[in-house]
């Protein structure tokens, strides 16, 4: 059986002004999907993301989130969302704790007082991602690594079921993107939640995913990393192997 | 000189407080400047998060064309002053949200607008319009029991909301997009801090006066950042730093009679200054002689940060 999508765009386009970013683009995430999305830079990702978030209005064509539209739905706490930590400020002076712990004010109620249930899944986000030792350093004090796994603690701690990451691993050490490697598939395989990753850097990832989808305005590949590798790239074998790809692709 | 009057004037009349505030008049200035350092920096430190640190400033300027048109229509001007605030201020929150203009665009056009606007119609007043000073450079020995009731409760009010919606606002000063994907109202939640701002301004008018509030609500709060670690942390180490400026500011007022209001912000910003030499000579990491290689896997990678400091973290 099929799982039901969580994330779908049905012949979405966008544009700004008249230059075009998003053509007629269809594609699902279906539930415990592990999914890439790739592209050259200008390509439409992040415009396809803020369309799958709900945070843009489609010209034309339609989203859903979870079954619903954007405007309808109402558990949005069941969307986690990990930003590019470059457009972040993580200058405030709050503790890793206190950053994960803020990932939860949408799922608790934003009125109410943090409880135990709340604080379980905060220990757990930061022992997904190894930042457990670290909750009571500031995050300004944080390596761009460190930062970026605090970010994915807090859209963990949650509990989504469904994470959309953009950019999530652009520039950070290797020891930092086995450890995110690790929580994302410990998202997927026991929560059996969805995971779209944006991303130019798909070596950590390269063997744990079911679908990769590569666009340039429009969708021009999806399917398996396998019958991706059968055109000649190799998600796994260098990180400047697909960036390179993606930018000869034809416009 | 206002005497204390009423019953929270004769509760505050016998406190036996030492010097400097054994007095009636001192007693009731040390009461609203208490609410006023502690409220100021707790709405501050969300503003100085996001870049807003000026939102005080303008929404004062505002503020001081509401207490003009108060003047103007012989009506209280706290509540004059209030509905002029809360209004522009959601009118900066609306601009600034909707991308219309930049926040310090918008700030400088409400800025210049709301003094231009206090000027004139303080013009029209009677008394040549002298009685506006006081709400200019606040006044606080003059201040009687019935201001001090409105400042105790706009207080209460900018605490409980603090208490109420300050996780939500945490949430949307640290990511504002993640937490409109997560279904936080965003928009609710800023206009709120806007509409606190306006309240903390119109209490403090009185304190320190609309030119200097905005100073109430950063200096501790730049203090706070340097000392503490965490959001909690800076919260409780600002308002603790807001009212010790009171304090201190009001003794030295009362000791070299000095302007009540310049000197709780004097105060303040000598903390700050005092603080932050200490507070940044203790954090400066060490110079190395040599410059530390990094090792091989992280060489090319470039994500803003300096490695070399990194490894101390671990």
């Amino acid at each position: 059986m099929t799982s039901p999508a969580v994330l779908a765009a049905h012949g979405v386009s966008y544009s700004y002004g008249d230059e075009p970013a998003v053509e007629r683009v269809d594609l699902t995430v279906a539930a415990g999907e592990f999914v890439a999305l790739v592209g050259p830079n200008g390509s439409g990702k992040s415009t396809l993301l803020r369309l799958l978030l709900g945070l843009l209005t489609p010209d034309a064509g339609t989203v859903e989130i979870l079954g619903q539209s954007p405007r309808d739905l109402r558990d949005r706490w069941r969307i986690g969302y990990v930003p590019q930590r470059r457009i972040l400020d993580l200058d405030v002076p709050a503790t890793v704790a206190e950053v994960v712990t803020s990932g939860r004010t949408a799922r608790r109620g934003w009125w109410r007082l943090p409880g135990k249930a709340d604080r379980a899944a905060v220990d757990h986000a930061l022992e997904a991602v190894a930042l457990a030792d670290l909750r009571r350093r500031p995050v300004g004090r944080l390596s761009g690594g460190q930062q970026q796994r605090v970010l994915i603690a807090r859209a963990l701690a949650c509990e989504p079921s469904v994470l959309v990451l953009d950019e999530p691993i652009a520039g950070v050490d290797v020891e930092s993107q086995r450890l995110f490697r690790d929580s994302l598939v410990h998202l997927v395989e026991h929560h059996d939640s969805a995971v779209l990753l944006v991303s130019h850097e798909l070596g950590a990832v390269a063997n744990d995913l079911d679908r990769v989808i590569v666009m340039k305005r429009r969708v021009l590949f999806d399917g398996p990393p396998d019958e991706l590798a059968s055109t000649g790239v190799n998600l796994g074998v260098h990180a400047d192997d697909l960036p390179r790809w993606l930018e000869e692709l034809a416009p | 000189m206002i005497v204390a009057n009423g019953a929270l004037g004769s509760v505050l009349a016998t406190l036996p407080l030492p010097w400097p505030f054994e007095r009636d008049y001192m007693q009731l200035a040390l009461a609203a400047g208490l609410v006023i350092g502690i409220c100021a920096p707790l709405i501050g430190v969300f503003l100085v998060q996001q870049r807003l640190s000026l939102m005080g400033d303008g929404i004062g300027h505002l503020a001081f064309a509401g207490v003009a048109a108060g003047l103007l229509l012989e009506v209280w001007p706290i509540w004059t002053a209030m509905l002029v605030a809360v209004v522009g201020a959601l009118a900066i929150e609306w601009l600034r949200s909707r991308g219309r203009t930049t926040s310090d665009l918008a700030l400088a056009l409400w800025f210049y607008g709301g003094i231009a606007a206090g000027v004139v119609l303080a013009s029209r007043a009677g008394n040549g319009g002298l009685a506006i000073v006081p709400y200019l450079f606040g006044s606080i020995l003059t201040i009687d029991a019935s201001d001090v009731r409105v400042i105790v409760i706009l207080g209460i009010g900018i605490v409980a909301a603090i208490a109420l919606f300050g996780r939500a606002l945490f949430a949307i000063v640290v990511d504002e997009e993640s937490a409109r994907v997560a279904g936080i109202p965003v928009g609710a939640g800023n206009a709120l801090l806007a509409v606190l701002t306006a309240v903390t301004v119109v209490a403090a008018m009185r304190v320190v006066g609309v030119l200097l509030i905005a100073a109430l609500m950063v200096l501790p709060v730049a203090t706070g950042r340097v000392v503490s670690h965490s959001f909690r942390g800076t919260m409780a180490v600002s308002a603790a730093i807001g009212a010790f400026a009171v304090v201190a500011g009001l003794a030295a007022a009362r000791q070299w009679a000095l302007a009540p209001g310049g000197s709780i912000v004097l105060v303040a910003a000598f903390v700050f200054a005092t603080v932050s030499l200490v507070g940044g000579r203790r954090k400066r990491p060490p110079t190395p002689v040599m410059p530390v290689p990094r090792p091989p896997d992280e060489l090319g990678r470039d994500d803003g940060h300096d490695h070399t400091h990194d490894h101390t973290h671990e």
